[in-house]
């Protein structure tokens, strides 16, 4: 089993396996060719400068040597020195940029400040300054390379160490009184070993690079001995006579780094913890519950009791969905689904997270991930299309939409006003200033402060809810025949999701606007809405009203147990309880309890396990 | 320190540099030029301490050192003197201090002439290597890297995905001198389109910048392809698609700027070590710029020429360092705050 992981981590991580085999390979031509090629490499014979051929492969050079195992004997001495100037560095940084945290602050800003300086110059021109003290040579060399590179350690651990220096766990040891050295070693090191490994990674390349460099402009190793760098110095003069002689050195110096490189991005993917144990794209692996069976008549599942068919069968439908199914590889995120919505009325969608209502919600807005299919018999907001090509202008302004995060959903780089006013200006080529003064207008309606400055403000200015009602402005300025609002007031406090939700009504009552409403919060929905419908596992399982939902007069078992599982119910006496359902066998299978994760990209997440089958 | 230098990113790439509540713009540009000249000023006095250190730090007797183990005790009382060493170390740094800030760099050992006027002939040639090739990696990787993040986001043309990696990944780690190598086998000796050394013509300078911001532009483009893909699954990203714009306002007007920070962040460190590049890089080409000059001043030990083109090197990098800053500070304010970013 546990082979069998890290077989899977490693073939997941093809850049780090790649780098590891040409390394590996690099490896070992270092040991094995010095021994088998010297001869070749280095006996002084009459066929100089000899071109590609059958007895040398890359031919000679003035003295009769084969090129190729010049080239491969020096792998060997370039990656000792690359190695020794490395590990000198990763020392030396690491000590200073862990040591600094123990001396007295003075002393650590100014050592601070010091590395700071040292890294804003190229690495080379503190290399050449140790290879003027030292003189040319191969120690030289190694040494102006593993001063120039300890900089770059010292700050790494130097920050890295500062971020963990704060977590508990190392107040809780300083506390104890436990030695500085002693934290160190056993609690900060460790924790910030993996960006260390990639730096350690990559830094090796540039040290490789940097002496071979120096070699290269006769700074570094001198003969007789000889690097790639040494070998490309020797083969330059000739260049011209004989070109295929800087090949070999060539070819060595550029695998070595493509090699380094692929090892550097596949250590920073398995230490990052974004990419860490990311499942590959779902094609028919053991993860995916069976395929789904569109044969399997959904509807006797849905709606039982046909509770649905009246409720939800608005009579003039001006957003019709019909037979709306929504897959990701084999897995169906929203099946079957239909619905229609009134003018002036409000739909709620309503389910745990992963039910499929943000889904449905970004299919009718035509928002969905890339790599999502959508199939359905009929999407359509009144005379317009949502299957086909609808033209942009329309879509932008017949269809308001309010996301879930307000933060998250505002362009961090531009200010309000810009986006705010985007779709006017754009598509309805309302002047800059008069679109302007139209959100003014609008976000005093909705009750925001200082209207005019908020549109000159940045996101990252404005508190969650100002922003929210700001986007509920913004959504209503072309005066949208739909409102689609995606769990408008999860990420909003109490008192702040009260007040969007007045607004939502308000808007409602004075525009006559319709509104797709998704929440996992069925007392929102009840409070809101005129018809429910309540999702699982992308499903409609029960159609009710609001009416239904507020009165408590129910019917449905999936419906009731989410009602039970509302504090506001277990307020008025009842014992909260979690949610265990499925659609297929409502007596036994339990579906897990609802996530608290309220983010809901259905895109990322499967659909309730379904059960025995 | 120095107002989130471009350095500061560290070097992993500078996906989380995130905001900071930002002050009052005025302020913001106040106390931006108040730290950056402090670390301005810090750094300028690391490369004149570093510089100045050469000569100390000679192993054995510097002044034998200088003129080499066969020289008669008078040649090196005369060294001596000349560089002062008869006098204490601290007094010899104030002296050496206050000829570089009146603009003295001493006399070249092998020359007899005022370093500062082979600095003076040599830079041009070394400027005109480096100022094009900083723009063009910069014009290069920002269209390139953005195009090919849109075309293949959501794992989209997995072909192209793979197939640019590879190629970028192999240009960007070859070294500078190894591209330009190659580049002379193929353009000067294969083809005998443009020459391979000089600098005297345009045609001279095509192979040198060529060479010399292949590497840096595939870097860059490398991550702001990444970025570009980590912007686009932004959920604001989602909300323009909602406003349903052209392709051409949507990625402009909407992701380019929340990328510009990042990549001008990198683009600082891989500019600065796009001017060692150009040190290693002269040797190649035989232009007579700084970085052959100083490469034959170490090898002939003559230090002052070493310390004056060493200082003036360092204070370009200084240069391209202090410009990132103020470009991020006019394109993306919030960088004015200072402070760390990323860590």
């Amino acid at each position: 089993m546990a082979t069998d992981a890290a077989v899977r981590r490693w073939r997941r991580n093809p850049s780090l396996l790649s780098g590891a085999v040409i390394l590996g390979l690099l490896l070992a031509v270092a040991l094995v060719a010095p021994p088998l090629l010297r001869g070749a490499a280095e006996t002084l014979t009459d066929g100089a400068r000899l071109g590609p051929g059958a007895g040398h492969l890359l031919g000679t050079d003035a003295f009769g040597r084969d090129v190729l195992a010049r080239a491969l004997v020096a792998t060997r001495l370039t990656l000792l020195m690359a190695a020794a100037a490395t590990a000198a560095s990763f020392v030396v940084g690491v000590a200073i940029g862990a040591l600094v945290h123990l001396a007295p602050g003075w002393l650590r800003e100014t050592c601070l400040r010091l590395v700071d300086s040292a890294v804003a110059f190229p690495s080379l021109v503190l290399a050449l300054v140790i290879a003027a003290v030292l003189g040319p040579g191969t120690v030289s060399a190694i040494v102006a390379i593993a001063v120039a590179g300890a900089p770059g350690f010292a700050r790494l651990t130097a920050n890295l160490a500062a971020t963990v220096a704060d977590k508990d766990y190392v107040l809780t040891a300083r506390l104890l009184g436990v030695p500085g050295l002693r934290i160190l070693g056993r609690h900060v090191l460790p924790n910030i070993s993996g960006p260390l490994l990639v730096l350690l990674s990559s830094s090796f390349t540039l040290s490789l690079l940097d002496i071979s460099s120096l070699s290269f402009v006769g700074l570094g190793v001198q003969n007789p001995q000889y690097d790639w760098g040494r070998l490309l110095n020797e083969a330059l003069p000739s260049i011209f006579a004989q070109p295929s002689v800087v090949l070999a050195p060539s070819i060595m110096l550029i695998v070595t780094g493509v090699g380094a490189m692929l090892l550097g991005d596949g250590v920073a993917s398995l230490v990052d913890p974004r990419t860490r144990g990311t499942a590959p794209a779902p094609s028919g692996t053991a993860d995916a519950t069976g395929p789904a069976d569109p044969a399997r008549a959904p509807v006797a599942l849905q709606a039982p009791g046909g509770a649905g068919a009246a409720a939800d069968t608005e009579p003039d439908g001006l957003l019709t969905v019909a037979g709306l199914t929504v897959r990701a590889g084999a897995r169906t995120l929203v099946d079957d689904v239909s619905f229609t919505i009134g003018a002036g009325r409000i739909v709620g969608l309503v389910g745990e997270s992963g039910s499929g209502k943000s889904t449905i919600a970004m299919a009718v807005a035509g928002l969905l991930p890339e790599g999502l299919r959508v199939n359905a018999s009929r999407l359509a907001l009144g005379d317009l299309d949502l299957l086909g090509t609808p033209p942009p202008r329309r879509l932008a302004t017949e269809i308001g939409i309010v996301y879930q995060d307000p933060i998250g959903t505002f362009n961090p780089a531009l200010r309000l006003g810009t986006q705010l006013t985007e779709v006017a200006r754009v598509h309805l080529r309302t002047p800059r200033r008069r679109a302007a003064q139209d959100m003014v207008r609008a976000l005093a309606d909705i009750h925001v402060t200082e209207p005019q400055r908020r549109l000159r403000q940045h996101p990252h200015e404005l508190s969650g809810g100002m922003l929210q009602r700001a986007s509920i402005a913004s959504a209503m300025t072309t005066n949208p025949r739909l409102l689609i609002a995606d769990e408008p007031t999860t990420a909003l406090d109490v008192t702040v999701q009260a007040e969007v939700l007045r607004q939502f009504r308000r808007i409602n009552r004075e525009h006559g606007t319709a509104m797709l409403f998704i929440s996992h919060d069925i007392g929102v929905v009840g409070e809101l809405c005129d018809t429910v419908l309540v999702l699982h596992g992308g499903r409609v399982v029960d159609r009710t009203t609001g009416g239904d939902l507020r009165r408590g007069t129910v019917t449905h078992p999936y419906t009731r147990a989410l009602l039970a599982a509302t504090p506001a119910a277990v307020e008025a006496g009842g014992t909260l309880s979690a949610v265990r359902w499925t659609a297929d066998a409502p007596s036994a299978q339990p579906s897990g309890a609802p996530s608290d994760d309220l983010s809901d990209k259905a895109a990322d997440r499967p659909p309730a396990a379904e059960g025995s089958r | 320190m120095s107002a989130g230098s471009a350095a500061e990113a560290g070097p992993l790439p500078a996906a989380s540099v995130r905001r900071v509540p930002r002050l009052r713009l005025g302020g913001g540009w106040a106390g931006f030029a108040v730290r950056r000249a402090g670390g301005l000023l810090m750094s300028m006095l690391l490369l004149v301490l570093v510089t100045f250190l050469i000569v100390p730090l000679l192993p054995g007797d510097p002044a034998r050192a200088i003129a080499g183990t066969s020289s008669s005790p008078a040649t090196l009382a005369a060294i001596r003197r000349r560089l002062g060493l008869d006098e204490p170390i601290t007094t010899r740094f104030v002296h050496y201090l206050g000829d570089i800030v009146s603009g003295r760099l001493g006399t070249s050992f092998r020359f007899g002439t005022p370093v500062a006027d082979i600095v003076a002939t040599r830079l041009p040639y070394t400027v005109q290597l480096v100022i094009p090739a900083v723009l063009l990696s910069l014009v290069i990787a920002v269209p390139l890297g953005m195009a090919v993040g849109v075309l293949t986001r959501d794992g989209r043309r997995r072909r192209l995905g793979v197939g640019f990696g590879t190629v970028a990944g192999l240009l960007a780690s070859a070294p500078v001198y190894v591209v330009a190598t190659l580049l002379i086998v193929l353009f000067s000796i294969s083809l005998g389109l443009l020459p391979a050394g000089g600098a005297t013509t345009p045609s001279a300078l095509v192979l040198p910048i060529a060479a010399l911001c292949i590497g840096p532009a595939f870097a860059i483009a490398r991550v702001v392809r990444q970025e570009t893909a980590s912007v686009l699954a932004q959920d604001y990203m989602r909300t323009a698609r909602g406003h349903r714009l052209g392709s051409v306002r949507l990625h402009l007007r909407h992701a380019l700027p929340n990328l510009v920070t990042s990549v001008l962040t990198l683009s600082g460190l891989v500019l600065t070590s796009l001017l060692g590049g150009t040190i290693i890089l002269e040797n190649v080409f035989t232009c007579p710029g700084l970085g052959t000059e100083v490469v034959q001043a170490i090898i002939y030990k003559d230090y002052p020429v070493i310390q004056g083109i060493i200082l003036v090197v360092g204070m370009l990098a200084l240069l391209v360092n202090l410009l990132v800053d103020v470009v991020l500070g006019i394109v993306d304010p919030r960088t004015l705050e200072g402070g760390r970013r990323g860590h």
